[in-house]
């Protein structure tokens, strides 16, 4: 994967929510592709094509470029932190180390998938990669902070996963009855800042 | 006007047509699995189409009505009862106040829809009634319906009801093959695999649910094993993982995946995905892709021919 080609995709797919043709039903970009989801019988294949070619063609606009940067509070707490000193053991550097690793690089937000809000993040540093595990937990609370392979996520909601839980953010990653449904979208930026259990419960009893 | 659950049956949810433009935010459809059964009951009772309904899973619920409400059932073949009283699917009725509906278990098909006139009272969720289990939010409280809820029930209009024109049902409900197109990574596949998947009968596995419907039999081998970079999956596509068996990706599918897909059933066939139970056969057969447009117009036509006033 090539990060113009990535590139590329994020350009359509915000031009193409620009136009904001109702006959495109939903659009999903990916880290080289983008699936265009449109109702057949309102927009026919040669139109979608010619509208997207035209839109492929255009310049990248420099409006909308300007990535946003979220900053998510992350408690690496030993009870949110189940398989914190096990990424240490595999990476050979102390468990302190992998936080500052993790808290210190920022992300990108290749795309969400997987569930409601779950936004697949690049930039994860190259000490810090390891395996998923080899069983998936049946129960991830929601606010999980993970890692896996080459990327890193937080669990949005509470779901099953597989990714090697380092922390927990007290933010509410995804909340359906807000106008922005997702804390995270395709294109922003990320990046986590410590905190410590207090001001972790502190907030969550806000 | 509410009602009351007194067994929610196997699975019960609130479903309307589905939530559409949050595909990028990992929100998938949903939706009702066969729409146009869903579609049929909402119109037999005078609602617009997209009115909230519930959609029972091969065990019908047991529900109490507060109020008298017409209703209509569709959906799988399954023995319905209203005060005892058999009550059939395909056509608006009536239950009276303090009325028991008790569905019992499907005997062809997989799911069977209530209609009721005014449609359940859901606080739309981006744009939706549709409940989304992964999720945890939209239809009620986000998750099957349990013994002891209650829902809303909106007002409806006092409409005159229509009819089904006789043979409609059987005419939706074909042992025909299902329709697919070839899938986005068809070439990884070749021609022997394609045709094995278009010759070979797949038998649905019990592990299939509303995200996919797992099918077991003939391997399908792809020609080259590369690694496919995960990207944005539709509705509808039939992936094959590296067990080599195939998975038909449905209405609460995860909106992205990382396996090949070697075809896609056609828009006009999903509704009978919707009806496939568990043990069940299904076969495929190709078509074209302006043949599968074709096919859904026919249908939308279709649709507004079977009632009569």
């Amino acid at each position: 994967m090539s990060l113009d080609n990535h590139e590329r995709v994020m350009s359509l797919f915000r031009a193409l929510q620009r136009v904001n043709d109702l006959r495109i039903r939903n659009l999903h970009p990916a880290y080289a592709s983008i699936l265009i989801d449109f109702d057949p019988l309102r927009l026919s294949h040669e139109e979608a094509t010619s509208l997207i070619e035209n839109l492929a063609g255009e310049e990248p606009s420099q409006c909308g470029r300007a990535a946003n940067t979220v900053t998510i509070p992350v408690c690496y707490d030993v009870e949110f932190a189940p398989d914190l000193q096990e990424v240490a053991n595999h990476a050979k550097i102390p468990a302190r180390e992998v936080i500052w690793l993790h808290s210190s690089a920022t992300y990108h937000v290749h795309f969400l998938g997987f569930t409601p809000g779950f936004a697949y993040l690049g930039g994860l540093p190259e000490t810090l990669h390891a395996p998923r595990l080899a069983t998936p937990r049946k129960h991830v609370p929601a606010g999980s902070v993970a890692i896996a392979g080459t990327q890193a996520g937080i669990y949005p909601v509470d779901s099953p996963g597989g990714w090697r839980l380092i922390g927990r953010t007290p933010v509410r990653i995804f909340d359906p009855d807000a106008t922005q449904p997702t804390l995270l979208k395709p294109g922003d930026l990320v990046e986590f800042r410590e905190i410590d259990r207090a001001t972790f419960d502190a907030t969550v009893n806000r | 006007m509410a009602i009351r659950v007194q067994d929610p049956g196997l699975l019960t949810t609130v479903q309307d047509l589905g939530r559409y433009g949050y595909s990028h935010l990992g929100i998938s459809p949903g939706g009702a699995a066969d729409s146009l059964a869903m579609r049929i009951a909402n119109l037999l009772v005078g609602n617009p189409e997209n009115a909230a309904t519930l959609e029972m899973t091969l065990a019908g619920a047991t529900l109490e009505f507060d109020e008298e409400s017409i209703v209509a059932l569709s959906g799988g073949e399954c023995h319905c009862r209203i005060n005892g009283d058999t009550a059939p699917l395909w056509q608006a009725m009536r239950v009276p106040a303090r009325g028991i509906l008790t569905c019992g278990a499907m005997k062809t098909g997989a799911r069977l829809y209530l209609g009721i006139q005014g449609g359940l009272d859901v606080q739309p969720i981006m744009g939706s009634a549709s409940t989304n289990m992964a999720g945890h939010f939209g239809g009620f409280e986000g998750r099957g319906l349990r013994k002891g809820d209650l829902l809303g029930v909106r007002k409806g209009p006092n409409s005159r009801l229509p009819t089904l024109n006789p043979g409609t049902v059987e005419a939706l409900y074909s042992r025909e093959p299902l329709r697919v197109t070839r899938g986005a990574q068809h070439d990884w596949f070749g021609l022997e695999a394609f045709g094995k998947l278009l010759s070979c009968p797949y038998t649905v596995s019990e592990q299939s649910n509303r995200s996919g419907l797992r099918l077991k039999g003939e391997p399908i081998s792809p020609r080259v094993r590369s690694q496919l970079l995960t990207e944005g999956v539709s509705h509808g596509a039939i992936q094959v993982p590296q067990d080599e068996q195939p998975i038909i990706l449905f209405v609460d599918q995860q909106t992205t995946g990382g396996y090949p897909k070697i075809a896609n059933v056609i828009a006009a066939d999903l509704y009978r995905v919707g009806q496939l139970r568990p043990r069940e056969q299904v076969r495929f057969i190709e078509v074209a892709i302006p043949q599968a447009i074709d096919l859904l117009r026919e249908q939308e036509e279709w649709l507004k021919q079977i009632f009569q006033c």
